[in-house]
């Protein structure tokens, strides 16, 4: 099996286990009235589904580029900053404090500009001081919305 | 003639203000390649909750006009089209501004944007309140066949693979099951805290159009900006003018194709621009001279992504049904402000729908002007580096979904789908057909049970859903959308099957 052919195995799989596990529970749970209609539409799921597994399982699956062992290298880290950012640091420090630092590691991170060099750090900082003082103008001082606090603002 | 009573509704200073915002701003967004107009009309919702419906609505829809002809600017001076309905315009454009004629692009662009967007709304004026009052007559049989109409037509046709086109849709029904059944109460497919409200629909657009984009940028990796823009030299707006009308034939091919097209549930902007440009070099007694930098090229695609807008919008104000994905985020603002669509709309909020309306039109004239004006601003924007570009995204993101019910959960969700539909996207898996499921999922169940209802009161399910002209017309549609995407499936099949080595 070549890994085009695998890699497609993987979503169609995770596609069927899923149709799978919502055609189970439409049709286990009650009351059956607040099912009908998911029953309906797990069935049809869970057909295509299948349809699409034998597909993939087929070499017959070939819409898409998949993953590349350099694209996931490449995504990782923004990936992961992205993550720590909306889980964690939102919530710990706050929308506006939490927003630059997330805004200056994905900027470093993705910056063709050499990291020795403390102009493009001084850059990056501008940049996402920059940034969040115009979304600060806007949400809090213009239209006066909440965001998420945290031990700072 | 009852817009015309509206027509000073937009002229109000905080609409006038806001309309000459979104304008500009949607002109700038839609001029930025990674940010489609779905994107951006997603991303400003949040900024709509302070708002009065009126304006609201006239914020979303100037922003959805401008981001699809300021995406002519980059597709124009750095061959990147700033939004999948300018291809055909990066063609010939591209090459004009190659030969020392790129302002000219820009403005016939923008001229043929406004004209075949102005058509565009005048059809979307005159044929919503007569479909409108035509709506009445549907049923809750209609209304589910409508609603699966609407998923199985954008399955499809949007997506490469119809099988993951149509398995997209039936996960996007699922996903707004998620959450408690309005009628029992019952719990249904919570599998975490984060669920117990359900998907909130602003936040599943925000995550899944925004965050795949926002990825694929990271993907780009550390890579220096090697755009290059074109030198935009002086042109009389005037000679443009002239020069755009004296393309008739160009601007009626682009025209018709867009409005047909934009009529059409799922199609969208880029199959308009690439089938007006098709059609006008078929029928151009010069067509050898398209794609070499021929402006009639330009004339006919971008008054065909522009006359598709309005339009468009005719499903979504006269049944619920949202034709596009754009047009599904719009319904979403229109449902935060506590207005549905249909005959409702008109009856009971003729100033909301009207002004709406009306804003769109004048929304094209400012369109035009501003656009001639900017464009060349607009290219300096569109070179901003991907990392900034994705840093600031994220954050409006987090700070979009976040907004609407100040809810971390939202935003959690927000990250889930967008992470999800990225990895579902490499597999060739649709966005639209999903975001598609997900908003008339709602409108599908509570019509289907309430059809039910009626059926078991009167001559059973099976006569209910599936007998009267309007059911089976409407089934026969669903049936030869699946259909032909089947058929065209096995004809590209065919086509991309690797041929037979001949032996010597």
């Amino acid at each position: 099996m070549n890994s085009a052919r695998l890699q497609h195995l993987i979503p169609g799989t995770l596609v069927l286990l899923l149709a799978l596990t919502v055609v189970w529970l439409s049709f286990t749970r009650e009351p059956a009235e607040s099912f009908l209609f998911p029953r309906l539409i797990s069935v049809v799921m869970l057909a295509l589904a299948f349809w699409n597994f034998v597909r993939a399982a087929t070499g017959l699956a070939k819409v898409g580029t998949g993953f590349t062992a350099s694209l996931l290298v490449t995504i990782a880290p923004g990936v992961a900053v992205m993550i720590i950012f909306i889980f964690f640091l939102a919530k710990q420090f706050g929308f506006y404090v939490s927003s630059t630092i997330a805004f200056v590691a994905i900027y470093a991170i993705y910056d063709p500009a050499p990291h020795s060099d403390p102009k493009s750090w001084a850059k990056r900082v501008g940049v996402a001081i920059a940034f969040m003082v115009l979304m600060y103008g806007l949400f809090s001082i213009l239209l006066k919305v909440q965001t998420p606090r945290g031990m700072f603002f | 003639m009852e817009f015309l009573n509206h027509l000073g509704g937009v002229f109000e200073p905080v609409a006038f203000l806001l309309l000459l915002g979104g304008t500009i701003g949607g002109l700038i967004l839609g001029a930025t390649p990674g940010l489609s107009p779905t994107m951006a009309v997603a991303l400003l919702i949040p900024f709509t909750f302070q708002l009065e419906a009126t304006q609201g609505l006239i914020l979303l829809g100037a922003a959805y006009t401008s981001t699809v002809a300021g995406g002519a600017v980059s597709a124009i001076l750095l061959k990147i089209p700033g939004a999948p309905a300018n291809i055909a315009t990066a063609l010939d454009g591209h090459e004009m501004a190659k030969n020392g004629q790129g302002a000219k692009a820009l403005h016939i662009s923008f001229l043929s944007s406004g004209i075949g967007g102005v058509i565009g709304v005048l059809l979307l004026i005159f044929l919503t309140p007569v479909l409108a009052q035509w709506a009445l007559a549907f049923g809750p049989s209609h209304l589910f066949w409508m609603a699966i109409l609407g998923v199985t037509v954008i399955g499809s046709l949007d997506s490469k693979s119809f099988v993951k086109g149509l398995l997209s849709g039936c996960l996007g029904l699922w996903l707004s099951m998620i959450g408690y059944d309005d009628i029992q109460g019952a719990q249904r497919f919570i599998f975490a805290d984060a669920l117990t409200g359900g998907i909130n629909i602003i936040s599943a657009l925000i995550g899944i159009f925004a965050i795949p984009q926002v990825i694929e940028m990271f993907a780009k990796g550390r890579i220096a900006s090697s755009i290059s823009s074109l030198e935009v030299e002086k042109q009389s707006i005037w000679a443009s003018v002239r020069e755009t009308l004296g393309y008739k034939r160009a601007l009626s091919i682009g025209t018709v194709c867009g409005s047909v097209i934009g009529l059409i549930p799922g199609v969208g902007g880029q199959i308009a621009g690439l089938l007006a440009y098709d059609q006008a070099r078929k029928f151009s007694p010069e067509r050898e001279k398209f794609g070499s930098g021929y402006a009639e090229g330009v004339v006919a695609a971008e008054s065909a992504n522009n006359a598709m807008v309005g339009p468009s919008l005719v499903p979504l104000l006269t049944l619920s049904i949202p034709g596009s994905p754009t047009a599904a985020v719009l319904l979403g603002g229109l449902l935060i402000h506590g207005i549905f669509p249909g005959s409702d709309l008109f009856d009971n909020h003729p100033k909301v729908a009207w002004t709406f309306i009306n804003s769109m039109l004048v929304g094209q004239i400012l369109m035009v002007i501003f656009g001639i004006w900017i464009a060349g601003y607009a290219a300096k924007v569109a070179k901003i580096p991907n990392p900034i570009m994705a840093a600031a995204v994220l954050v409006l993101a987090l700070f979009g979904s976040y907004s609407i019910q100040q809810s971390m959960g939202d935003v959690y969700i927000m990250l889930g789908l967008g992470l999800g539909m990225f990895f579902l996207e490499k597999f060739g898996f649709s966005a639209a057909p999903l975001v598609l499921g997900l908003i008339l999922g709602p409108i599908a169940e509570a019509n289907f049970i309430q059809g039910s209802m009626i059926a078991t009161a009167g001559d059973g399910t099976l006569s209910y859903f599936f007998g009267g002209v309007l059911n089976l017309f409407l089934i026969a549609l669903v049936i030869a959308s699946i259909a032909y995407s089947f058929w065209a499936s096995i004809v590209l099949a065919k086509k991309t099957a690797p041929k037979p080595e001949v032996t010597k």
